[in-house]
């Protein structure tokens, strides 16, 4: 066993798309029989390493070795038949087919011309019970759990053969008893050889399954470790792009030291606040003039809980009450009406939008929460846009330009801008400095502090734990959806965060 | 427990033949000289073109697409039946095979149309149907008679079943294809994959099924049986018209959609399309026994009927949503 040759090797896979780099000379290698993690933040290009090896993108250069033989998969039907099956966190099954259906559908067994349902049936009871799941197989697949759903798609995938299986998110949506569930099948079927490769935010199910971690960060490889021999605490260094010594004998430089926490009283708190499935309930408050952080790593649950908040996602629990008084935020609209705004880290999807102009995109949420009957003239548009236009330096020809021409940090500005003529007194910032230039941030950052300066409450989200760090006077860190902790002012220092995020919640 | 689970998916199938009992209780109760064999059997006989449409109508909807040119098709082909015997002497074999294979053409490039060059099934189809309408009159602006002798045979030859219960040939036909029909569904790897893209089209891709082809194929083969529907529309008229079956599509999609088949696709079973025909069948039936009533009320009742259907289908889809309790599973170890 120990001289065989590794199941899967990819090298120096290089993968480029327009303007960014998402592989570069990345290495992979997958033993047979051996649960492997791929960790990394946001762009690290986990996602991207992944497609190569399904066949959903091919890879510019770079060797792909499955079993000692040079393989390259060119569609997502190509891979499977080579033995590499995927299970998504969103199943890809057919919903209104049986569960034996979709299991066998494509290859079904045939008898005398017809499909022998009889002998589906039984072969597929046969392939869920070596996962040691015992259903009704001739129930519609959506009769079943998302968790099952998984299992099914799995046993499909086994059934085609598989000698990979990649799991991508596969226990995002799963509760505690699911996950034991899918774990128990992941180690049988590690030890029947089988290599899997698994995708996860969720660090403790690292180290709870996986043999070895590779870590990626910004296409590139940073290692691949045991994961017994590599400690929370240099995982999550390894994934941010910090280096541990330094911070060891680094000093805070923070620009908020200057705004003291929580002096002008408490403007937000709740109790016990969640979303099943989303976010754990946890309390949180925010003070006038403060700026709190929601750190932690991607899909920790920080964004879900700024959409808990705002209402995006309807909370199933808590109380929240606003100025000390007992409030319901149900949906945005609520949200909007007390003085909340929202800029969200989608800024494409869910912000800006492109072919509307620079006046029109500001006006947006304003006009909102007016209501439509109290409409603004065209004066009035005009003036709000020159003002925000002046004050946040939105570089442009005309107020009237459209702002899918602008440059993403101009496009950041402009949604700020949108939020800012609501004069919000809380404002939610959702990685509010992704993807803009190195002078639009520190200008973001500038506007931030100005905010809470005037008393108004900010929550902050960003990957970029330095600019939290500098930004913020009171952090709530997050892991495996829950709130494991708070930092306040001396204590906030990107060792700190990691420390909480490594120690927190076992 | 298990036969009631079961059975939730047969619900909208089994509510369209209580509800064609219940309309032929009613019928029986109401009107001396209703209950009988053969008021049944002239469902069958004067709707079994509707019948063979309705069929690829219903498995096209499943598929998550629409054919709106089948009536036109009907027009068409019986068109090119009637004219190629009657002026330019084609044997009926002869003109039944250049029929098919015009109409298998015609699904074919609506098929190729929306798979490859990604129209809309709607717009594909209507732009075949005001095509097919369009050639009738090309081909002839009058009322063609068809005077062949086979032709003439199947028209009017009779099957006696029992004392007073006689059916047409082209009953046989339709009962032929349905069987067809319910292989094709439920027994063959092209039938499932209809069923699974029209579950959802993405994941079918994805588990590797040959989702274009069975596209184009199921196009084509709706063609097909439209060509064929307008054989047997020869054999129930004896002669050719441009304007004959009319918005004949449109019944085709209310029968299927009675039939318990959803617009969404990916559920629905061939057989209800059948039930949905006899439903509007019975419905005209009821009306002519009435006497006084404008035959137009049909119409109007079968609007009520689609939209009680809709309503029922709603609620079961949203009985299925908010169930939160999934299915029982075990694990062993």
């Amino acid at each position: 066993m120990g001289t065989r040759d590794p199941l899967l090797k990819m090298l120096g896979v290089c993968k480029e798309f327009p303007g960014v780099k998402a592989l570069n000379h990345v290495d992979f290698e997958l033993r047979h029989g051996e649960i492997h993690a791929v960790c990394g933040e946001n762009g690290a290009g986990k996602s991207t390493l992944i497609k190569v090896l399904t066949g959903v993108e091919i890879h510019d250069s770079g060797e792909i070795i499955l079993e000692g033989r040079p393989i390259r998969p060119r569609t997502p039907m190509e891979a499977p038949a080579l033995g590499i099956s995927t299970v998504y966190q969103e199943v890809n099954l057919c919903p209104n087919l049986s569960v034996a259906e979709n299991i066998f559908v494509g290859r079904e067994p045939m008898r005398g011309g017809k499909i022998d349902w009889d002998d589906v049936n039984r072969r597929s009871a046969e392939a869920l019970a070596r996962l040691n799941v015992k259903l009704d197989v001739t129930a519609r697949l959506d009769e079943y759990s998302v968790a099952i759903q998984q299992m099914v798609a799995i046993a499909r995938a086994l059934d085609i053969s598989a000698k990979i299986l990649v799991l991508d998110e596969p226990t995002s949506s799963l509760n505690k008893t699911e996950v034991a569930n899918l774990f128990r099948v992941m180690r049988k079927l590690k030890s029947a050889g089988i290599g899997i490769i698994f995708i996860t935010h969720f660090l403790e199910q690292v180290y709870e399954i996986t043999d070895r971690i590779t870590i990626l960060r910004n296409g590139q490889l940073v290692g691949q470790f045991e994961t017994a021999s590599l400690d929370r605490l240099q995982l999550i260094a390894k994934m941010i792009g910090k280096d541990l010594e330094e911070f060891e004998k680094g000093i805070k430089e923070s620009l908020s030291d200057t705004a003291s926490a929580e002096t002008e009283g408490v403007y937000y708190r709740a109790t016990q606040l969640g979303q099943l499935g989303s976010i754990n309930p946890f309390d949180i408050s925010i003070g006038k003039g403060e700026v709190m952080g929601l750190a932690g790593l991607l899909g920790s649950g920080r964004t879900e809980s700024a959409r808990v908040i705002f209402g995006i996602d309807a909370p199933d629990s808590g109380d929240v009450s606003v100025n000390g008084e007992s409030v319901s935020i149900r949906k945005p609209a609520d949200a909007i009406r007390l003085g909340f705004g929202f800029c969200s880290e989608n800024r494409k999807t869910e912000g800006i939008v492109a072919n509307l102009t620079i006046r029109e995109n500001i006006v947006l949420a304003l006009q909102g929460k007016r209501g439509l009957l109290a409409f603004l003239t065209r004066k009035e548009q005009e003036e709000i846009a020159d003002k925000y236009v002046k004050l946040l330096n939105i570089v442009t020809p005309s107020i009237e330009q459209l702002v899918g021409n602008l440059s993403g940090g101009n496009q950041q500005k402009v949604l700020l801008a949108r939020w800012l003529a609501t004069d919000p007194e809380l404002l939610i910032l959702d990685e509010p400095t992704r993807g803009i230039d190195i002078g639009a941030k520190a200008e973001v950052q500038k506007l931030v502090l100005q905010l809470s300066g005037e008393g108004k409450a900010v929550l902050l989200i960003s990957s970029e734990l330095d600019e939290m760090v500098r930004c913020c006077s009171r952090m709530a860190v997050y892991k495996d959806k829950h709130k494991i902790g708070e930092l306040r002012n001396k204590e906030i220092s990107e060792l700190n965060v990691m420390k909480t995020i490594a120690g927190g919640l076992n | 427990m298990k036969s009631l689970q079961i059975n939730s998916k047969f619900i909208p199938l089994l509510i369209t033949i209580a509800l064609f009992g219940g309309l032929f209780v009613a019928g029986s109760v109401s009107y001396r000289g209703f209950f009988s064999m053969q008021v049944v059997l002239n469902l069958l006989v004067d709707n079994s073109f509707l019948i063979i449409v309705a069929l690829s109508q219903a498995l096209i909807i499943i598929m998550g697409g629409i054919d709106l040119s089948c009536g036109a098709l009907i027009a068409l082909s019986s068109m090119v039946v009637a004219y190629s015997m009657s002026h330019l002497n084609f044997h009926p074999a002869l003109a039944i095979l250049a029929v098919l294979g015009v109409c298998s053409l015609f699904g074919f490039i609506q098929g190729w149309l929306i798979t490859y060059q990604k129209f809309q099934p709607f717009i594909s189809t209507l732009c075949g149907m005001f095509i097919a309408r369009g050639m009738c009159f090309m081909i002839n602006q009058d009322t063609v008679p068809i005077t062949d002798p086979f032709f003439m045979t199947m028209a009017t030859t009779r099957i006696k079943l029992m004392p007073g219960a006689v059916i047409s040939t082209s009953v046989l036909v339709a009962l032929a294809i349905l069987a067809i029909y319910i292989y094709i569904a439920h027994f063959t790897r092209f039938g499932r994959a209809v069923y699974a893209i029209g579950g959802n089209e993405q994941s079918a891709r994805l588990m590797g099924l040959p989702v274009d082809r069975t596209k184009v194929m199921a196009y084509t083969l709706s063609g097909f049986t439209s060509g064929l529907a307008g054989i047997v529309f020869c054999f129930y008229m004896l002669s050719a018209y441009g304007l004959n079956a009319m918005a004949l599509e449109m019944d085709a999609i209310a029968a299927a959609v009675i039939g318990g088949t959803l617009m969404t696709g990916g559920v629905g079973y061939v057989i209800g399309a059948v039930f949905g025909v006899m439903i509007e069948g019975i419905m005209q039936t009821l009306i002519t026994f009435q006497g006084d009533l404008n035959s137009w009320w049909t119409r109007i009742a079968i609007a009520f009927l689609l939209c009680v259907f809709i309503v029922v289908q709603r609620i079961l889809v949203l009985k299925r949503e908010s169930r939160k309790v999934m299915r029982p599973v075990e694990f062993l170890d």
